[in-house]
């Protein structure tokens, strides 16, 4: 081959610009792929609000109701258990739900509820996820001596009281999620899943 | 060795004719009958042949299970149960396949150590330990997409777990968990891409890492327990003084490991499959459940030391980081190690005694990461014992020898502790 006369600008410009305009066409064409993998319209539609009957839950007990496929518990609080919530914010992370990623702005008060004898939280652990357990009474447990009711995550031992507020010391970082609801029919059920009016 | 590729020239025409268009047992005398590796090899270089055996056994047992089972989350667990009851010698294969994940592990974390402890790892053999972590990476990813398959509750609960963990990513955690997903929680998506990863997609990418790892690995020669370069001396042929053929002493001495490895599989095959819970949970003998989380979600033993390191930090994103420093420490070991001494037979007290530290602190953080401590905690210490507190105790000062183990082993050839005896000029055994 003859380099004389070859017109090494030129080479280098159509290597760059063929090089440029095709790995942008190969980066375009990367998109449908990872695409793919979003949540299909079909897992999409499934994440409607549900109506959930609570009018046959006990003072003290704790229902599962399932939205989007997540747990989300419903308990009737009784007046020790609410009584139980002051006093422990020194041993908690965000005992004012400070962190607004967590709860509506209607959950952000002392009960993180809207009623307050009426938690609803996703029943998520704020760690890795997984479900916690449900220890309501207030006695002493092996995972804590001064217990005063709340949830205990068995996966890694993340504690949270009776308004899902997370303790201190503990993997999760964040208050157990509350998602929008809002009370209907005379407070018999709760419809998970859309805020009530007016509330964001 | 790294000498010149050899040259057959076969007497029969046909294999002549073919010999000069792919020059295919040119190749395999290359890398068998005139590749040399050092004469004083030990127990412990079974463990590299072992894993590529068990590699076979894995596509082999596999891609019979992907006969049988069904990749959608309403029929995954039965189709497992089918292959164990209805389909004939199915338990005998899904067994092969479960047993194998374990032994890949046992095999490769031992080739792992004796890497680390005749320095394996340093020039010119760091690409093949960079090629080795790589597919020690590669093979957590098969093993745990593997275990998601039965759709057991361990199955959903432990993929939830790890798949969450990139939810710990600032900014776009939360995104990327649901993309991973493709859902709000582990569902039929899952599944099904997890099963396109485990059966086509890493097993490509492991059979390109252990090619590369060997080409390496051949280009530059095994290493010895004495960690003397046997290609220093040389007889006037050209061949390593200290050398022997790979074929047919070492495939003999693999094939007699071989031997003695397959009894062991075959005893846990028919007796133990499950090993008591360790190489596969009860809580994975029950049907995934998004509401209800099994007691103790802990991952299968392989795993545990580094759930414990993800454990003992009681934050999500630095416990997420911390357990990928646990990793990604091991790729740098040999950068960390300045010591010019290869084999801890002539390396200084301060390395043996580290080394024993890292291992203990391995298989202590192992301990706590399967739950061990949790149950034997209120045994020793009386049953209104704080668990949480003494284990995080125990586990977080496991977690800081471990840790510490890398930065010392820096400070120590660094800084020049290390009193290393004198190498001997040729491995110990020749003649």
């Amino acid at each position: 081959m003859a380099i004389e006369g070859v017109d090494q600008g030129r080479r280098r410009f159509l290597t760059a610009t063929t090089a440029v305009v095709g790995g942008v066409g190969a980066l375009a064409a990367v998109v449908p792929f990872i695409k793919t993998w979003e949540p299909s319209a079909r897992a999409k539609s499934a994440g409607a609000p549900v109506l959930a009957d609570i009018s046959k839950i006990e003072p003290g007990q704790k229902v599962t109701f399932g939205w989007r496929s997540l747990p989300v518990f419903v308990v009737n609080r009784t007046q020790p258990q609410l009584d139980a919530l002051k006093g422990e914010d020194s041993r908690l992370k965000d005992p004012n739900s400070d962190n607004t990623d967590q709860q509506p702005t209607f959950a952000k008060n002392g009960t993180r509820s809207l009623k307050p004898e009426w938690l609803i939280v996703i029943g998520i652990c704020t760690h890795l996820g997984c479900v916690p357990d449900y220890f309501g009474e207030l006695k002493p447990e092996p995972f804590d001596p001064d217990w005063k009711g709340g949830f205990y995550c068995p996966c890694h031992k993340s504690r949270y009281d009776l308004a899902g507020r997370v303790f201190q010391g503990v993997p999760a970082p964040a208050n157990l999620q509350v998602p929008p609801y809002k009370f209907m029919d005379d407070n018999k059920h709760v419809m998970i899943g859309v805020s009530p009016q007016g509330a964001a | 060795m790294a000498t010149a590729p050899i040259r057959i020239q076969p007497k029969n025409r046909i294999l002549a004719w073919i010999e000069d268009r792919l020059p295919i047992q040119s190749f395999l005398a290359t890398h068998t009958s005139e590749y040399y590796a050092p004469k004083n090899f030990n127990l412990w270089y079974y463990f590299g042949s072992l894993a590529l055996l068990v590699l076979v056994n894995q596509i082999v047992t596999g891609i019979f299970l992907t006969m049988f089972y069904k990749p959608d989350a309403a029929q995954a667990f039965a189709s497992v149960e089918y292959i164990m009851r209805d389909v004939d010698w199915g338990w005998l294969i899904r067994y092969m396949h479960e047993v194998g994940a374990s032994m890949f592990f046992i095999v490769v974390y031992l080739h792992m150590f004796r890497g680390l402890m005749y320095g394996s790892y340093k020039k010119p053999r760091e690409l093949v330990w960079l090629l080795g972590m790589l597919i020690f990476l590669a093979l957590m990813a098969e093993a745990f997409m593997g275990y998601v398959l039965p759709w057991g509750n361990m199955s959903f609960w432990g993929a939830k777990v790890i798949i969450s963990l990139f939810g710990a990513i600032p900014v776009v955690g939360d995104a990327l968990v649901q993309w991973i997903m493709g859902d709000y929680v582990p569902a039929d998506a899952t599944l099904n891409r997890f099963f396109a990863l485990h059966v086509i997609a890493l097993p490509l990418v492991l059979l390109l890492l252990v090619v590369l790892h060997l080409a390496a690995l051949h280009e530059v020669g095994s290493n010895n327990p004495d960690g003397v370069e046997i290609k220093d001396k040389k007889t006037p042929e050209g061949k390593p003084l200290d050398g022997i053929p790979f074929h047919p002493y070492y495939t003999v001495k693999d094939l007699f490991g071989v031997g003695f490895f397959l009894i062991l599989c075959a005893f846990l095959i028919f007796f133990q499959p499950t090993l008591g819970g360790w190489f596969l949970e009860p809580d994975n003998f029950i049907p995934a459940n998004n509401l209800v989380t099994p007691e103790h979600i802990k991952p299968v033993w392989y795993f545990t030391p580094f759930y414990a390191m993800l454990r003992m930090i009681p934050a999500k994103l630095p416990g997420v980081i911390t357990m990928f420093v646990g990793i990604i420490a091991l790729f740098l070991v040999p950068w960390l190690d300045r010591g010019r001494v290869k084999s801890v037979r002539y390396r200084g007290l301060g390395y043996k005694i580290g080394l024993g530290l890292f291992v203990i602190s391995f298989v202590m953080l192992g301990a706590v990461g399967a739950g061990v401590t949790t149950e034997v905690i209120p045994q020793w210490f009386g049953a209104n014992a704080d668990v949480t507190t003494i284990e995080n105790a125990f586990g977080r000062f496991w977690l800081a020898i471990y840790l510490l183990s890398f930065v010392g082993l820096w400070a120590y050839t660094y800084f020049g502790f290390e009193k290393t005896k004198p190498v001997p000029e040729r491995v110990t055994t020749h003649d």
